[in-house]
């Protein structure tokens, strides 16, 4: 497609950022599209006013941090490749890719999948998710009805049910332990709200939903 | 509920309407006979009312068994309502029989076509997720003519051969015969499929394809059916190219006309709704009429009136439902589930009634066997192969499991039924076998693949993930996840970024909606204040319903409670999150809260170590029951659902309310802080000593902002989220309509609903109006700023949208009055 080759050459290292990625040069035009919608004024950066933009961001109660998640630390733009990488994190798990132990771990496996879900429980970066930090996502995630309390006593419950070397805080290692390992999967949902060839697709799923 | 009690009885009114002729006959040969001597006081008129008292009943009685069943959750959950439905229909088959010893019910091809479907097909257009249905609407046109194509030609091409091989004894047909019977078995049925996928949950995608494709290609099946009809009735020997071709071409012609007609009427409703304002109460009645009429339009004209009704439904829809009062489009939403759902019924104990009548069975083991196989196998065939097809093209391909269940879902149901019936026996030598077979492949598709069906998807599913939400980390990793998911979605944009779509929705924006939207609707078809305007209708609702149980609205005009909705339904749980919050987020500002709140909190025992196990096992129930009702659920799950048997209502929206206002309230506050230098703690702290229900208040929304504020002062710039979370999302078109504020003293610039603090001081009551605006995202917050920063009158937002007050937002109690005597008065 010629479009699809036009716009893959306005972007820098695209190979190496397909390679690194594994997104199709049809994702990466995709995103490319996107980014530049949200980048309002043409900067070549996005900054968190932009995705603050999004206004359906506004009713998820994790919003703010999973927009933070897009900015490495003392960073106050992104640009098109660490925007491009931090989706990467969501790309299915390549069940084909051969297991080769001296290739870097991928960006979108399992671990990494967690990682990502780690640090936005984990706001200060000391690789632990205190009780302080897992009552504040706590608080952001449910409704109103519950009281402090409630919410105290949960966070309790689940520290004390994950944590294993009794330090009172949930370490990754005991993070990734928390579900069975075969429940927690983020996985491809296969298309929800593909259009046809045309559409950017990476809703991925916790399959997670069924009684 | 008035609304389906009416549509009971027009519904019944038209089963009524049914038997008009037989009635009028009735009427006048009993009429005759009669000679009156003297005034009868009573007389029994059986003979007269006797057709449609019978229809009536039989309604009852259908409906009636879905009553029963429905009662026993376990029986429905093994097996599809479809097939038990059909069993009930054996049953009742029986009994008939056995009274009558002929089979006096049965299904007439006109009826079925005139009467039942009609309103199944309307819903199921009206019902139709649009975006999905239009994103994936080449799929389900590959899958609905291509594959019903496809089904119908290998289907009579492999019985053709098995009858030229002998291997089904001596029948009486022919190639095009077999074809013909190809055709009309081809369909998968959409009432069937629905009933079965909606109890099964698979994913949006599957279930519009499935959805999409099974209401579409009946449409294809009478196309086709009625080509090989007329090949039929021409004989073999005429047919040569110019007629086959001519057969293409009116497959083509039938079908897409037929499509145009559906639009032409939507484009009829879609006018007509714009001016039926003053006629409120048949409004709704409008839609079924009209639509009722494309179809009947489509067949007058012989196009294909099932496809015509379908885009009837799909096009109208967005446009009446913006249109018409929210009344008439509830009415009309419940009617046609009324409708359609019953109907439904009907035909289902129609197909099993039908069975129990010796005369039409004829059996011919290897015919049915080999059909029944043939139309396995090659369903599973045409799917695999037009979906590998469909996967060079699709950027998300269709898996195997997709695919498996798209092949098994190929359900065949009541119109192939009604097809066969309508088969002229002249004609068709082996109607009757025919006819048994259809049934056998009814039977054999809803109550087989029916049934399992469900353990099918659950097993496939379940080799790719077990799932058990057995801990409470679990859980709310889980949630976590959800969230992130749709966030990440949200993010690298799933909706609209496509050329065509923005296309469209250019034109439609420009021209459609000026076209068949009311100005008021036009107004209000802006996506957010559509949740918004639900939003506030729903907070009238619970305000009222709040009022109720304490027995009076006057609630709603005390300043401390007219706030937003959980603001006054925590009014209670405030007390007891006090003084947690307070000593969590007020650091060296915090205020002793009162002894009073204090004794009333119970104090518990967090050390969970030291509980005994049954303890904890409780509390962890409790615990989890807690994180099931109330933890925020991700947007977009089972969303896009069509269901015939539920009304749509979408849960989601108090949450969707309540996050709103958590985020908006947090990025205000942050932006307040970081541009005007009013530090929220300080203010609170001068607060809290005047007004118990405001501290409160004033609490929470320290508390709401977390880490926003007061964390960024606290860390500096090493945490970025929280860095730039101080600083504020903050929307550019603030800062604008602020430095023109700057004169003013700062207290007076905090926007009036976040100013609860101010109310006092400004001798206002923010009006409840002003409290409900908050969910308004920040590009909308900039068509407002200019009027409701402007904090000179607390009312400005009545200012900023007067028109959408009028209309939308005419439920609200009235904006309460200001209240300098009175409400302080109450209050204090």
């Amino acid at each position: 497609m010629g479009s699809t080759n036009s716009t893959l050459s306005k972007i820098p290292n695209v190979e190496e950022l397909m390679q690194e990625t594994g997104f199709t040069p049809a994702h990466i035009v995709r995103l490319y599209d996107r980014f530049e919608a949200l980048d309002k004024e043409k900067t070549g950066h996005l900054r968190p006013q932009d995705f603050g933009a999004i206004n359906r961001l506004a009713m998820n109660p994790i919003g703010d941090r999973i927009i933070g998640a897009f900015f490495s630390p003392g960073q106050e733009t992104v640009d098109f490749h660490s925007f491009v990488r931090t989706l990467a994190h969501f790309r299915p798990v390549d069940k084909k890719r051969p297991k080769d132990p001296s290739m870097p771990e991928p960006v979108n496996s399992r671990t990494s999948k967690l990682k990502f879900a780690f640090q936005l429980y984990d706001q200060d970066k000391d690789g632990k998710i205190s009780r302080a930090e897992l009552l504040q996502v706590l608080r952001s995630m449910l409704e109103m009805q519950v009281t402090e309390e409630q919410l105290e006593s949960i966070a309790d419950r689940t520290i004390q049910e994950a944590d294993l070397d009794k330090d009172d805080a949930i370490s990754f290692e005991e993070f990734r332990k928390v579900p069975p390992a075969r429940a927690l999967r983020l996985t491809y949902q296969h298309g929800a709200f593909a259009a046809q060839g045309t559409q950017n697709t990476k809703t991925c799923k916790v399959h997670a939903h069924r009684k | 509920m008035p609304a389906l009690l009416r549509s009971t009885f027009v519904l019944v009114m038209v089963l009524l309407a049914i038997s008009r002729p037989s009635l009028a006959s009735e009427a006048t040969g009993n009429g005759t006979e009669n000679t009156i001597t003297t005034l009868p006081i009573v007389i029994w008129k059986w003979e007269e009312i006797h057709f449609p008292y019978l229809v009536a009943l039989w309604v009852l009685v259908s409906w009636l068994c879905k009553l029963v069943f429905q009662l026993n959750p376990c029986l429905t959950r093994v097996i599809p309502e479809s097939g038990l439905l059909i069993c009930i229909g054996w049953v009742l088959g029986g009994i008939i029989y056995g009274a009558d010893k002929v089979q006096t019910f049965r299904l007439q091809p006109f009826t079925f076509f005139f009467y039942l479907l009609p309103q199944i097909v309307l819903d199921a257009g009206y019902s139709m997720p649009n975006k999905l249905f239009f994103g994936n609407l080449g799929a389900i046109l590959v899958y609905a003519v291509i594959g019903t194509c496809w089904n119908a030609a290998t289907l009579g091409l492999a019985l053709w051969g098995c009858w030229l091989g002998g291997a089904m004894g001596n029948i009486d047909t022919g190639l095009l015969q077999l074809l013909l019977f190809g055709s009309l078995i081809a369909a998968v049925d959409p009432v069937a499929v629905i009933a079965v996928f909606e109890e099964v949950h698979v994913n949006e995608v599957l279930y519009i394809l499935v959805f999409g494709e099974s209401l579409l290609n009946d449409g294809v099946t009478v196309v086709l059916f009625n080509v090989f009809d007329a090949f039929v009735s021409l004989g073999g020997a005429q047919i040569d190219a110019v007629e086959i071709i001519k057969g293409i071409i009116s497959f083509f012609v039938v079908a897409v006309g037929g499509s145009l007609v559906g639009v032409v009427f939507a484009l009829l409703i879609s006018l007509l709704t714009r001016c039926t304002k003053n006629i409120q109460i048949i409004e709704p009645g409008f839609i079924f009429v009209l639509g009722y009429l494309s179809y009947l339009t489509a067949e007058m004209l012989s196009l294909s009136a099932i496809l015509s009704c379908t885009f009837c439904g799909v096009c109208c829809q967005k446009y009446i439902n913006a249109n018409m009062d929210e009344r008439s489009v509830s009415t009309v939403r419940s009617t046609m589930k009324v409708f359609a759902n019953g109907s439904e019924t009907i035909i289902f104990v129609f197909l099993g009634i039908s069975a129990i009548d010796p005369s039409i069975w004829v059996w011919n083991t290897a015919f049915i066997l080999l059909t029944l196989l043939f139309i396995f196998v090659f369903r599973f065939i045409g799917v695999f192969l037009l979906t590998w097809i469909l996967n060079q093209y699709r950027l998300v391909p269709l898996d195997f499991i997709d695919q498996l269940v798209m092949g098994y879902g190929g359900l065949r149901g009541a119109v192939a039924y009604g097809l066969v019936l309508l088969l002229d026996e002249n004609k068709y030598k082996e109607k009757k076998l025919m006819i048994s077979t259809t049934l056998i492949v009814v039977y054999f598709t809803v109550m087989l693949q029916g049934i399992t069906m469900k353990p099918l998807v659950t097993w496939l599913k379940v080799k790719r993930a077990a799932v058990s939400e057995r801990t409470l980390a679990e859980k709310i990793q889980n949630r976590t996840f959800d969230h992130m998911l749709v966030a990440i979605e949200d993010i690298s944009g799933q909706i609209g970024d496509n050329y065509m779509r923005d296309k469209w929705n250019n034109f439609e924006e420009k021209w459609l909606y000026w076209l068949l939207m009311t100005p008021i609707a036009r107004k209000s078809c802006d996506p957010i204040f559509n949740i918004f305007h639900k939003l506030n209708i729903k907070d009238a609702t619970s305000y009222v319903k709040e009022g109720e149980r304490r027995g009076s609205l006057a609630f709603v005009r005390n300043e401390s409670k007219a706030d937003v909705d959980f603001n006054k339904k925590f009014g209670a749980d405030f007390s007891e999150m006090m003084p947690y919050i307070m000593t969590e987020n007020m650091g060296p500002d915090h205020v002793p809260v009162s002894s009073i709140l204090r004794d009333s909190v119970p104090s518990v025992c967090l050390d969970m170590h030291e509980q005994d196990l049954k303890m904890r096992e409780s509390e962890d129930f409790d615990a989890h029951h807690l994180l099931q009702q109330h933890l925020y659920k991700g947007r977009k799950q089972h969303r896009h659902r069509y269901s015939r048997k539920h009304l749509e209502v979408n849960k989601d929206e108090h949450e969707v309310q309540e996050i709103f206002q958590r985020t908006m309230r947090s990025r205000l506050e942050s932006f307040k802080s970081a541009k005007m230098g009013v530090a929220p703690p300080k203010k609170i702290s001068k607060h809290l000593k005047k007004d118990q229900p405001q501290k409160v208040r004033e609490a929470y929304l320290e508390f709401s902002e977390g880490d926003s504020a007061s964390g960024c002062e606290a860390a500096g710039g090493s945490f970025p989220m929280r860095a730039y979370r101080g600083a504020g999302i903050v929307n550019p078109a603030f800062m604008a309509e602020m430095d023109t504020m700057d004169p003013m003293p700062p207290m007076q610039q905090i926007p009036s609903w976040l100013a609860e603090a101010e109310v006092d001081s400004s001798n206002m009551v923010p009006s409840q109006r002003a409290q409900l605006r908050l969910p308004w995202t920040p590009s909308n917050l900039r068509r407002l700023a200019p009027l409701c920063l402007s904090t000179h009158s607390n009312d400005s937002f009545l200012l900023a949208d007067s028109p959408a007050t009028q209309e939308g937002i005419s439920e609200l109690p009235p904006p309460p009055p200001p209240q300098d005597g009175q409400g302080q008065g109450t209050h204090k």
